[in-house]
């Protein structure tokens, strides 16, 4: 074929009214609307045009898009893996950090990138039951709460309270934060608490649906559950005027 | 291989009941999370991305043996070829619940390859951004971890033994492969850790 392979197909006339019928395009290719349905009858030339043009293929079989994620049967593997996996990244973390409020930013960071990416899996396999998507503070931190911590964590958090004292305060107890359970902290380290990591995940879950907060850790020890952890949520301020407008 | 020899290295009974089990999307996106954060603190060295995985699953390793001798009980392993089974039908199997096929053995014995099913634990909703950098698909290792754990745990059991990728479907291979090559048996010596 000729250097014209790439070039756009061209009508054959300035404007419609000008085209007679012997108005044939220079590939012979296009609609002519005064020869009519028989200008795109599909001729050895008109075809050779077509099948000649180069395409390039967007999406591919074998994408990660194209695999269901609803009718996948979750896995499972042993929660030692996770913790020892947790356990380096905590210590890589600490190496690059310059405090103990690093720390924790930096782990708390990581966590956010889990988060985005959760509640939208989680959206899409557990939406179709709930059947609404949450609009209002308290609805959100419920399903965080319940269905979103039992599908990451295995059972859902402890108790879901707000601050008596502080507007747009709640917080998410957890008694026994999946984490940080084979974790000691040593005490020049008193204030570390490596649950910063959930906590970056619920703040990104948070973020990715709309609900601006920050959240942060934070070892409220009771007997019997010495790990048990506080995740304050605090929200932008923005969301109080949000929340009142819906009412 | 004989039906005893299957059934003594069947990992299933003590995942079922004797593993406390996650949800393994939780574990996937946070070594994806680990993964980007060191491209980005290594600027985007792939090399250095490599490295620092493997030391971290060397680290894995040398903690992860004891747990795995107290939960299987397995004694020492006569043979390379024993050990390796092992690996593929305890260790992969009560870690990451799942079981590597072993194949292509060199005629000495001594080095074999690991296929590893796709996706697994560590592979799963991942695709390398191979548009905007080229240099990841012919670079990262993006599973090397697995590589320091075999190296750090086969150590304390005095095997040395060399550990690497040689194929990753996530750089569009036909399938996931870990080379063992072991160079010799250890003396009884405490290894020197490393950070």
């Amino acid at each position: 074929m000729s250097n014209n392979d790439n070039d756009i197909i061209l009508a054959s006339a300035t404007s419609l009214s000008t085209l007679t019928i012997n108005d044939i395009s220079k590939d012979g290719f296009g609609y002519n609307p005064s020869v009519g349905p028989q200008s795109n009858n599909i001729t050895q030339e008109t075809s050779n045009y077509l099948l000649s043009k180069r395409t390039t293929s967007i999406t591919s079989p074998n994408s990660i898009y194209d695999k269901s994620i609803i009718n996948k049967k979750t896995n499972e593997i042993s929660l030692s893996s996770l913790s020892f996996l947790f356990c380096e990244i905590v210590n890589w973390c600490h190496k690059s950090s310059k405090g103990i409020q690093d720390l924790e930013t930096r782990l708390n960071g990581l966590g956010y990138t889990v988060g985005q990416k959760y509640i939208e899996l989680i959206k899409l396999r557990e939406g179709f039951k709930t059947n609404k998507r949450e609009i209002k503070i308290i609805e959100m931190l419920q399903f965080i709460h319940g269905i979103f911590w039992k599908s990451i964590f295995g059972k859902t958090a402890n108790e879901l309270e707000q601050s008596q004292d502080v507007s747009n305060e709640y917080m998410i107890i957890d008694n026994s934060p999946l984490m940080s359970k084979f974790i000691s902290i040593p005490k020049e380290y008193g204030e570390l608490n490596c649950s910063a990591f959930i906590a970056g995940i619920i703040e990104g879950a948070l973020d990715s649906s709309g609900f601006f907060a920050n959240v942060t850790a934070h070892s409220m020890a009771i007997p019997g559950f010495p790990l048990r952890t506080v995740f304050l949520i605090k929200f932008d301020e923005s969301l109080s005027i949000r929340e009142s407008l819906r009412r | 291989m004989s039906k005893s020899s299957n059934n003594r290295y069947n990992g299933d009974d003590i995942w079922k009941n004797n593993t406390e089990k996650i949800n393994s999307e939780l574990f996937t996106l946070t070594y994806g999370s680990i993964v980007s954060q060191l491209c980005r603190d290594f600027n985007h060295n792939y090399h250095e991305v490599n490295n620092q995985l493997d030391k971290m699953g060397y680290n894995i390793g040398l903690r992860l043996i004891e747990e795995f001798l107290a939960k299987t009980g397995v004694g020492r392993c006569s043979t390379f070829k024993e050990t390796v089974e092992v690996i593929s039908k305890l260790g992969f199997k009560i870690f990451l619940n799942i079981t590597p096929q072993i194949e292509n053995w060199s005629s000495d014995n001594k080095s074999c390859s690991l296929i590893l099913p796709d996706p697994n634990p560590l592979t799963e909703f991942v695709e390398l951004p191979n548009l905007k950098d080229a240099e990841i698909l012919k670079e990262l290792w993006y599973s090397q971890i697995l590589c320091g754990v075999l190296r750090g745990a086969l150590q304390m059991v005095q095997l040395d033994v060399d550990v690497n990728f040689v194929k990753d479907t996530l750089r569009g291979d036909d399938k996931t492969e870990i080379r063992l090559k072991l160079n010799k048996f250890l003396k009884d010596e405490v290894p020197a850790g490393e950070d």
